[in-house]
């Protein structure tokens, strides 16, 4: 008995030595006894898991081990320990593209020739299957008696109008912790120079800087801050019917759209079951699904102010080390003022 | 005969020409192809090279040398524009004094570091594609130094190798729809080589059995050769022809004078002589002398027969009159035998035309036919009449008929009848007449007469 308890400890422990990354959740779906594919992503299991059921339900022989874990981490997973996951999703557009680029991506069919655009996908290999705006989310209650700001004019002629009600108030992704946050950073700065008098305000007002989405929902919910920029919408979205006093803006100069984008790992051990995940998600049907909770990639066309990052090698130049040092030391030195 | 010349007929020329036009054309459409590809190809990739170069040096020239180091500024735009192509997977790397300080560190080097600004390219493998490289080198002041500095851009050529597919397959559709093309022409031209042969051919076998005269048909230069020839074998064929007739004509002019002389002495001599054994003998000598020079006279008939219709000299002739005139001529011979020979038909002229002397001589050849076969007291006619634009004249006498011989029989020379013993004739006598009708265009028909005798029918085209 006892040989058997050490055995299934070191069993144990060898299996959490092969996950040498960090992860955060991890949920099993489908039949006890069913043959498992392994899915690894960034996206929270709560949001993705109409999509994995819609998926299961016509495949009852099928299980399904979803793992989360940060994009930095999910990158690292992939490129440094090759763990065989079947299929790889992530909302960390540059890391994703640096990995195909790099050759860790295996081809893939698409079947449904329809669904993705040409900005959308690159070659066979990675493929967008939601499109995310990156919003401002606002406390009715703080903003009480002043008007919503509409671009990053109004944003930042308002922070400067109110120093006193919003110092300590602003919330933002922090990009030397989060992937995404440095992503959205990057991409704001190639869109326009107000970026950089944002961060200039924000630093001044002393903002907080966040891992994550999640927990600068919860502040704002909680009233601990005013206003949070640079939140993933579709976290935003799920949260919002429960929590009256939020409102989700998108700037109307422009409003960033990440993509969502996966793929099947070059090592993947069923990667017709990763392909199949990725196809149902493309599908009109798995999109019809994600409509609620994943955007569908469509929209881009209709609303105006949105810019897709375009999956394409640009991504690949923030992820320069020399550019990415001199990126955060700007961003530091806009951040701390004296 | 004909399987026979077809049995030595070595290989189709048209069916060699035809594969070795389509050889060609294959050879051109392979050809094609690979010109277009490779055409293409390096189109395709001094574009490529150009872009990338283009890159190389843009990022080479953002470099700036500082007081602590060196400021690099990579551009977005340079990348996002790279992958626009091809969707291609792109590597880089930057050294500074040979040591790496942003990129991928293993990307491979040149074999010689390029010393202009201008980008110096080559192809390598990494990460498991081939890569094309481009290389800038340049040097900068850093820190009131001089250092050196390399900038490596590294594309895979996958948007190249689909535009050159994609070419390719069109030169190869290109190249397949010519070769395609190419069937029918060379089928068409080698007819068209051909069918002059085929006319002359034509031509030559159109030819009635006796018309030897030289091939004049139009036909190509390359013919020439073999129309001489043809020429030549007929011009000596009808020499020999010729040669052989006169020959003949020859022999029977020269035995038929000195038979007469014969013939006249021994009629001479059987009216002086006394005896009877003698005046037997004698005549029949002259029976034998009569029988050879009408041999001889025939066998000259046959040769002038010969010899005319392989040169006609064609006339009007009133079928009528020439009737009449042969009747004329043969009265006494029918008088002495007690025939009653006399002609039947309208007394307008049924014109025909041809060789008078020809047909003369045909309708000599039958009325003595008539004459010589007939019992005595009995009746030749020479009917003349016309049926579908032809001339009749048919010869009836009330003989021993053909007694079961058939027309073609009866028509070759020296051939007679199985009934004819006791009479004298050559077997040219039908020969003669057969040949006439053919020179003319005419037909000659023996057909046996109810109640005896027969019908010689000679028609021949109404003028």
């Amino acid at each position: 008995m006892r040989q058997l308890v050490i055995a299934t400890a070191l069993i144990l422990g060898l299996a959490q030595a092969a996950l040498g990354f960090e992860i955060e959740d991890e949920r099993r779906f489908g039949p006890e006894t069913a043959p498992e594919f392994s899915v690894l992503s960034t996206t929270d299991t709560a949001i993705f898991a109409p999509i994995i059921q819609a998926f299961l339900a016509d495949r009852p022989g099928i299980a399904l081990r979803y793992v989360v874990a940060s994009s930095q981490e999910v990158f690292r997973a992939i490129r440094e320990e090759q763990a065989p996951f079947d299929l790889v999703i992530s909302s960390a557009m540059d890391l994703q593209m640096k990995l195909a680029n790099d050759g860790f991506a295996g081809p893939f069919t698409l079947e449904f020739a329809t669904s993705v655009p040409e900005w959308a996908h690159w070659r066979d290999r990675l493929f967008g299957f939601a499109l995310e705006p990156v919003v401002l989310l606002a406390s009715r209650k703080a903003m009480a008696g002043l008007e919503m700001p509409r671009t990053r004019r109004d944003l930042i002629d308002l922070l400067r109008a109110n120093p006193e009600r919003f110092n300590g108030r602003i919330a933002t992704y922090d990009p030397h912790v989060s992937g995404a946050g440095y992503l959205f950073a990057t991409q704001d700065a190639r869109q326009t120079d107000a970026f950089w008098r944002l961060a200039e305000v924000m630093g001044r007002l002393n903002a907080r800087l966040y891992c994550c989405s999640g927990e600068m929902i919860n502040d704002l919910e909680a009233g601990k801050i005013a206003l949070a920029y640079n939140v993933v919408g579709s976290y935003a979205a799920t949260r919002l019917p429960q929590a009256p006093d939020i409102e989700m803006i998108e700037l109307e100069d422009f409003t960033v759209a990440l993509l969502r984008t996966g793929f099947v790992p070059r090592n993947a051990k069923s990667a017709a079951l990763g392909a199949e995940l990725l196809n149902f998600m493309l599908s009109p049907e798995g999109q019809a699904v994600g409509g609620g909770v994943v955007p569908p990639l469509d929209q881009a066309a209709l609303r105006p102010h949105l810019r897709p990052i375009r999956l394409d090698p640009g991504l690949l130049v923030y992820l320069d080390r020399i550019k990415r040092m001199n990126f955060l030391g700007e961003w530091d030195a806009a951040m701390t003022q004296p | 005969m004909k399987h026979d010349i077809a049995g030595v007929f070595g290989a189709s020329l048209r069916r060699k020409m035809v594969l070795q036009l389509l050889v060609v054309a294959a050879c051109l459409a392979v050809l094609l192809y690979f010109t277009i590809r490779s055409t293409a190809d390096q189109a395709a990739e001094a574009t490529q090279d150009a872009i990338l170069g283009a890159a190389t040096t843009s990022i080479a020239e953002q470099l700036r040398g500082t007081e602590d180091g060196v400021e690099i500024d990579l551009a977005y735009a340079t990348f996002s524009m790279l992958g626009a192509i091809g969707q291609d997977r792109l590597f880089y790397r930057i050294d500074i004094s040979g040591e790496t300080v942003t990129g991928y560190d293993d990307l491979p080097l040149p074999d010689d570091p390029p010393t202009s600004l201008a980008a110096s390219f080559y192809t390598r493998d990494y990460l498991d594609a081939e890569l094309r490289i481009a290389a800038v080198a340049r040097s900068m002041v850093v820190a009131g130094r001089s250092v050196p500095v390399l900038v490596l851009v590294g594309q895979t050529r996958m948007g190249q190798a689909v535009i050159a597919d994609r070419l390719a397959n069109r030169a190869a559709l290109l190249g397949l729809g010519f070769f395609v093309l190419a069937v029918p022409l060379s089928l068409l031209s080698a007819g068209s080589v051909f069918n002059p042969i085929n006319r002359l051919a034509e031509a030559v076998g159109r030819r009635g059995p006796r018309d030897l005269r030289p091939v004049r048909h139009p036909a190509p230069r390359e013919l020439a050769p073999l129309i001489g020839a043809l020429n030549g074998f007929v011009a000596r064929l009808r020499g020999a022809l010729a040669q052989t007739e006169t020959f003949i004509a020859e022999a029977a002019h020269h035995i038929r004078t000195p038979l007469s002389t014969v013939r006249t002495q021994a009629e001479i001599a059987l009216r002086q002589s006394e005896s009877e054994e003698t005046r037997t003998r004698l005549r029949a000598i002259i029976r034998a002398v009569e029988e050879s020079a009408r041999s001889a006279s025939q066998l000259l008939d046959h040769a002038m027969v010969l010899y005319r219709s392989d040169q006609l000299e064609a006339e009007d002739v009133d079928l009528v009159e020439l009737a009449r005139h042969v009747a004329r001529a043969f009265g006494p011979t029918a008088e002495l035998k007690e025939l009653s020979l006399h002609l039947q038909g309208d007394d307008a002229p049924l014109m025909t035309r041809g060789d008078r002397l020809l047909i003369e001589s045909a309708l000599r050849n039958l009325v003595d036919n008539a004459i010589k076969y007939s019992p005595p007291e009995s009746e030749v006619v020479i009917a003349l009449s016309q049926a579908a634009g032809m001339a009749v004249v048919e010869v009836r006498d009330q003989g021993r008929g053909l007694s079961g011989a058939t027309m073609p029989q009866l028509a070759a020379r020296f051939s007679r009848g199985g009934n004819v013993a006791d009479v004298v004739g050559s077997g040219l006598g039908l020969t003669i007449v057969t040949e006439v009708a053919a020179a003319l265009g005419g037909a000659f028909r023996l057909t046996p007469r109810d109640g005896g005798g027969t019908c010689a029918s000679l028609s021949l085209p109404q003028r």
